[in-house]
């Protein structure tokens, strides 16, 4: 069973609902896929077991077979390669490992090498299972580490809390890939809502069922309660701003870890999910 | 020699662009005998390695100088590997800086500025 | 014209809450933002006018013909980022295809082609004394630092003879930050005294660094942990870091920002440590330095 944890904005306190609920259950795995700004394991502190290198491949060209003919430039749509005083030059940071040039090569004078963008950690905490994704400073895209994440943890049978980057674009589909269900968290803000919106347009599209957790609620109108009225959105539950939870956090400690009736509120929630997903399983297999 | 300049413009008035790589044009001078054309940079749509592009649309222009208020360290590279010399435009006059060129005023160009690193479609 | 611009690593920390403000008291009529994925200044901005609207297109998307495919797999063999699938017929996943070409390079029968589409939208305001220039991406389009650079670029665009322009970045690291960073003159960098907010922190810092500019850095809701709070001072001082000043946690700030206001359009007191901040900022924007300014 994979549980996404997504929220159109961030700081909304996705990492907190995912950590706190993969705490809770019995036997989890928790997969940060916010490869830029991975924080699940600053409340983990997991003792590691496994570090794993994520690599991509950039070209190598062999400048005795090389005749400049710059079928390799035209072809790169990225601007990777220039050819400069009868010698070329490829800039790593920029080429997008398509391997596009060693197929134009017209005299195969291109190889490829690894390059490594990041890496894996995998470690225990108590009963879960972490496993971390990180994106080296500088290199531009965490997907194909998102990608190893997912690919490890695809046969995984064990219930799965995919913490998602947030935002609604590309890495964050590519994170919910597997999703059996979609928690998106909010604020009660218009900042909140607005975001919101665009990441349930998102779990629509992929045709993910999906709920609402309302985080930080302040006493009052709730902007986000009548959103997802309006759209017929099922709210999971609520948290409410307590400078406490903010308190705690800031130190990176687990709510569920700490505290009875934190605990009993993402149990409940938990529960909750697995029914809706299998229920959904019985209506729609 | 031929001056290479990042401009806003395809005009003989036009002002040095703050940006090397996306520059809508570049101006190629002549020094000796002052005549002036202009291209269009291909490189400002990219979506990436624009700096990279540019840099290489210069020299296959036999560009021995260029004057540019700035410079990424990719385009940078490339301009150096060719022989070209970088110097730093002050203010935004084209003809000032040519001016200033052709009297040595001028400074060097040294500090480039890291890569504007891709534009993955994914991140 | 210089360019001032507002990151914080983590999201959530107040961005916005801050650039807005900084633009009220600089009375910017020039500004920008460049989260392009989940742009939020507008919703406090209020322009009156309505803006000019362009399509944006990002990188080409590869398109199969199934007419003229022959289903040889030559093309999912080939494609390094998993953005073709099969079933039944050949097809492109727009979301992961990030417009290389291989698949039309390795395709037999030229059944491949690359098609523009649009990836979002660029945004103009024009009220008679403000330009604010911002973008929506369309959802599970690529965060290209393109759009990025085309806001900032629709910005400087329509408003070179204003003094400052303030920039509201995205979070993260990545691309989009990059783009916006490059060839702005100031970072402000909002922090959040939090475990993760200060990791996050030192991610951006190591990132912003990287690029020669000015950098500065403030705490927002510092009074959620003073202990952190001084954690952050003290990597400051100890990184050589200019520090900028603190605000505290304010309900009021978010019943105006929910309203649609900044911080600093009623007495409060998050609004009265902004203001404290802007001096400092203020200061240091004005500092003489390298970076070549325009004079118009």
């Amino acid at each position: 069973m994979k549980i996404a944890v997504l929220s159109g904005k961030g700081g909304t306190g996705k990492t907190l609902v995912a950590v706190n609920i993969a705490a809770v259950a019995e036997n989890a795995v928790y997969v940060d896929c916010d490869v830029e700004e991975p924080n699940g394991y600053l409340f983990f502190t997991p003792e590691l077991f496994d570090r794993k290198e994520v690599s991509v491949l950039i070209p190598v060209i062999d400048r005795s077979i090389c005749t400049l003919c710059r079928k390799c430039i035209d072809f790169c749509n990225f601007n990777a390669l220039a050819c400069i005083a009868n010698r070329m030059i490829l800039f790593e940071e920029v080429c997008h490992s398509c391997g596009g040039c060693r197929i134009v090569c017209p005299v195969s004078a291109i190889t490829e090498k690894e390059k490594v963008i990041g890496h894996i950690e995998s470690g225990v905490s108590k009963n879960v299972i972490v496993k971390t994704g990180i994106l080296n400073v500088g290199e531009t895209s965490g997907i194909p580490i998102i990608r190893e994440l997912l690919n490890e943890n695809e046969n995984d049978q064990r219930i799965s809390v995919i913490d998602c980057p947030p935002g609604s674009a590309c890495a964050v589909m590519e994170s919910i890939r597997d999703a059996d269900y979609c928690i998106l968290v909010a604020e009660p803000t218009i900042f909140g809502i607005h975001n919101l919106n665009l990441v349930y347009e998102l779990v629509e599209q992929f045709h993910k069922p999906h709920g609402v957790i309302l985080n930080k609620c302040l006493e009052g109108e709730n902007l986000a309660e009548q959103f997802c009225a309006e759209n017929q959105i099922r709210i999971l539950g609520r948290i409410p701003f307590h400078q406490e939870i903010g308190m705690m956090s800031s130190k990176g400690l687990i709510l569920v870890r700490e505290n009875e009736t934190h605990r009993k509120f993402f149990v409940n929630l938990l529960n909750k999910v697995i029914e809706v997903i299998q229920n959904e399983t019985i209506t729609c297999p | 020699m031929i001056i290479a300049i990042p401009v806003d413009k395809n005009e003989e008035n036009t002002t040095v662009c703050m940006s090397f790589g996306r520059a809508p044009y570049f101006m190629f001078v002549d020094s000796e005998s002052g005549r002036f054309e202009f291209a269009e940079n291909d490189a400002a749509e990219s979506q990436g390695g624009a700096g990279i592009k540019a840099a290489q649309f210069i020299v296959d222009h036999k560009a021995n100088v260029l004057l540019t208020p700035r410079c990424g360290e990719n385009a940078a590279e490339v301009i150096q590997a060719a022989g070209i010399t970088v110097y730093r435009t002050n203010g935004n006059s084209v003809k000032e800086n040519i001016a200033d060129l052709k009297d040595h005023k001028l400074t060097l160009l040294e500090e480039f500025h890291a890569g504007f690193h891709g534009h993955r479609s994914n991140s | 014209m210089k360019q001032l611009l507002v990151l914080s690593g983590k999201g959530g920390t107040g961005k916005t809450t801050v650039a807005s403000a900084l633009i009220k008291l600089m009375k910017a009529s020039v500004f920008a933002d460049c989260d392009v994925d989940a742009p939020n200044l507008h919703l406090v901005m209020q322009m009156n006018s309505q803006p000019q609207r362009s399509d944006y297109i990002g990188l080409p998307k590869a398109f199969i013909h199934e007419d003229r495919c022959i289903q040889c797999g030559a093309c999912t063999e080939n494609c390094r980022f998993h953005a073709i699938r099969f079933d039944s017929v050949f097809k492109v996943l727009p979301y992961a295809c990030e417009g290389c070409g291989v698949c039309k390079a390795v395709c037999p029968v030229d059944a491949i082609t690359l098609e523009y589409i649009s990836d979002g939208e660029l945004l103009l305001y024009q009220d008679f004394d403000r330009i604010f220039s911002t973008a929506q991406l369309k959802m599970g389009s690529g965060t290209t630092g393109l759009l990025v650079s085309k806001v900032k670029k629709q910005m400087i665009q329509f408003a070179a003879n204003d003094s400052v322009a303030i920039i509201d970045g995205s979070p993260g690291i990545g691309c989009p930050v990059i783009a916006s960073i490059s060839g702005v003159d100031f970072v402000l960098i909002v922090a959040e005294p939090s475990i993760s907010g200060i990791s996050d922190m030192k991610r951006i810092v190591k990132t912003a660094e990287k690029f020669q500019t000015k950098l500065m850095i403030c705490i927002n809701r510092y009074d959620s942990s003073i202990e952190k709070t001084e954690e952050i001072e003290n990597y400051c001082m100890e990184n050589k870091l200019p520090y900028a000043g603190r605000i505290p946690y304010d309900e009021q700030a978010v019943k105006l920002i929910n309203q649609g206001k900044t911080i600093v359009d009623v007495d409060c007191n998050s609004g009265r440590a902004l203001r404290k901040i802007f001096v400092k900022v203020m200061a240091f924007l004005n500092e003489n330095n390298r970076i070549e300014k325009y004079e118009n």
